[in-house]
């Protein structure tokens, strides 16, 4: 375990650096995110002014809501970015190297690429959730603040199981699974607002089906105080639970594994 | 022009082989426009007399943007000429005796067409089966339609004009992302894709509708279910065309100008 850890940490010092070669293009990327992050800002500032209250949340709660679910998606595609470009190292053949090496391949996986290039929408997730923080009047004690710490937990376990699906999946697709972006992509753009907002189904759907709103909804109505019972504190961690059979899925698709490169 | 529609023609029948990936494209255009719809109607529930729109009206409007996503979105740029940009294939292009501005033209327009094509007709069949108010409604009348598929070319065609000034900017630069990236999402955000322009605040509302960028999705897709009318309209169609003018005249001196001034790079 400890020497994993330190494996582990050696793939992510690597990773820095080689992306430190290409500064103008790491810089870019993050101006690149930082606009389309001011732009969904702006349009739901605008909204807000038009409609100052929706199904009881203001225009902070919605920000808050939206920096934490940002951080989230922007913490699981730093560190789980091996899994999102699964689709390439399986066709060019390089899953075969991570096969042929005494070492867990689930961890080589993840250590295979690190995107600090995502620490852009990172701080600006962490800025709204400060901006949250500040202009809503939250009775803080230790339990708010262990909920925040288990949604951000919660949600880049979450994040990082619907990448582990798409790769398991490459194993029989051989190719990259675009329609998997509605999980991931989908869900950090539309997850801006709290869930309920979509209705009282789909708020069932992610509910069950897939269990967005225990690192979402759920939490951040206790955190906000509309709901006081404590145990929705502890639900994001459920979602962990959830990493148990996305895990399970890879390596059953490990089995299924035919090299495709050259 | 023969030589133009050849190089369309060519550019189409590439386009067209991508099918898989415009499966891909319309399962997110049909989650991305129920989303949306289903945000929409909290915001009118919670108050529907601040409304801009009506509410059948917006949501033609989203199943449209979604359908035709392909011919507006200012983030569809032609990889070819990009990398042909930054690898000194330029030179080649420019070698041939044909017009840089119309070539490009004519494939970033067929590029579109066939990227739309092979996706609009699913979205709008089953936006058209869902019930009133969330799905598409029928346009107003034929005239409405007729205007609606004019202004959808025009809008189409000032798209493309845009798009052809950064292509121009990119053969003076040594690299052009940045400014890419930053033209295209600000027109991203004028143009009405991130909210529709009647939820600006009416000032901003009022200046943005007088920008190139409202021509491009906004005006085809309130004229279809006529939210768009009257002296508006036609405010909004002669503006559509000034600015096609303005930017093709822009863009063809651009590039006219780029045998003299293109920075070639590659070896």
């Amino acid at each position: 375990m400890k020497h994993s850890f330190r494996l582990y940490r050696h793939y992510i010092a690597i990773n820095i650096r080689s992306a430190m070669q290409y500064k103008s293009s790491f810089w870019l990327t993050m101006f690149g995110q930082l606009l389309s992050t001011v732009s969904t800002l702006f349009g739901v500032i605008f909204m807000f002014q038009r409609f100052p209250v929706v199904k009881g949340f203001t225009l902070n709660d919605v920000i808050l809501c939206c920096g934490i679910v940002q951080m989230q998606f922007s913490l699981s595609e730093m560190w789980a970015r091996g899994f999102d470009r699964f689709a390439v190292i399986i066709r060019k053949g390089e899953y075969d190297r991570v096969l042929l090496r005494p070492r867990n391949e689930i961890l080589q996986v993840f250590g295979s690429q690190f995107e600090l290039s995502r620490i852009g929408r990172l701080i600006q997730g962490a800025l709204m959730l400060a901006y949250g923080i500040i202009r809503i009047k939250i009775h803080w004690d230790v339990l708010k603040v262990l909920t925040l710490f288990n949604m951000i937990l919660g949600g880049t376990a979450l994040f990082t199981g619907l990448c582990i699906i798409r790769a398991a999946l490459c194993f029989f697709t051989l190719e990259g699974l675009e329609f998997m972006n509605i999980f991931t992509d989908g869900a950090r753009e539309h997850g801006k607002y709290p869930l309920n907002i979509y209705g009282d189904k789909f708020l069932l759907f992610c509910t069950v089906a897939i269990p967005y709103a225990l690192v979402q909804y759920y939490p951040l109505i206790y955190i906000l105080g509309q709901r006081t019972e404590w145990w929705l504190a502890f639900l994001p961690l459920l979602v962990l639970l959830y990493l148990i059979p996305c895990i399970a899925l890879f390596r059953f698709g490990v089995r299924h594994y035919q090299s495709s490169g050259s | 022009m023969k030589k133009y529609f050849s190089f369309f023609k060519l550019r189409l029948q590439m386009g067209m082989q991508y099918r898989v990936a415009a499966l891909a494209g319309m399962a997110t255009q049909f989650f991305w426009g129920f989303m949306l719809i289903f945000a929409y109607h909290a915001f009118y529930e919670s108050n529907p007399d601040a409304f801009p729109m009506e509410f059948s009206a917006l949501a033609s409007y989203i199943w449209l943007q979604q359908a035709f996503l392909m011919l507006f979105t200012t983030w569809r740029f032609d990889n070819d000429i990009l990398s042909m940009i930054s690898d000194g294939g330029l030179s080649y292009e420019l070698a041939r005796p044909v017009s840089l501005y119309r070539m490009w033209f004519a494939k970033n327009l067929a590029m579109r067409l066939s990227e739309a094509t092979l996706r609009f007709a699913p979205v709008l069949l089953v936006a058209i089966l869902v019930p009133k108010p969330y799905g598409l409604s029928l346009p107003k009348s034929p005239w409405h339609l007729l205007l609606f598929l004019v202004t959808l070319v025009l809008g189409l065609l000032l798209t493309i004009s845009f798009l052809m000034l950064i292509y121009g900017l990119s053969t003076r630069m040594l690299s052009s992302t940045g400014i890419r990236v930053f033209l295209s999402s600000v027109m991203e955000f004028l143009s009405g894709q991130i909210i529709p322009l009647p939820f600006f605040p009416d000032k901003v509302r009022f200046v943005l509708e007088l920008l190139p960028s409202a021509g491009m999705q906004n005006v085809p897709l309130r004229i279809y279910s006529g939210d768009l009318s009257g002296a508006a309209m036609v405010r909004a169609i002669v503006l559509q065309i000034v600015w096609l003018f303005v930017f093709v005249i822009a863009g063809e001196l651009l590039l006219r100008n780029a045998e003299k001034r293109a920075v070639l790079q590659g070896g």
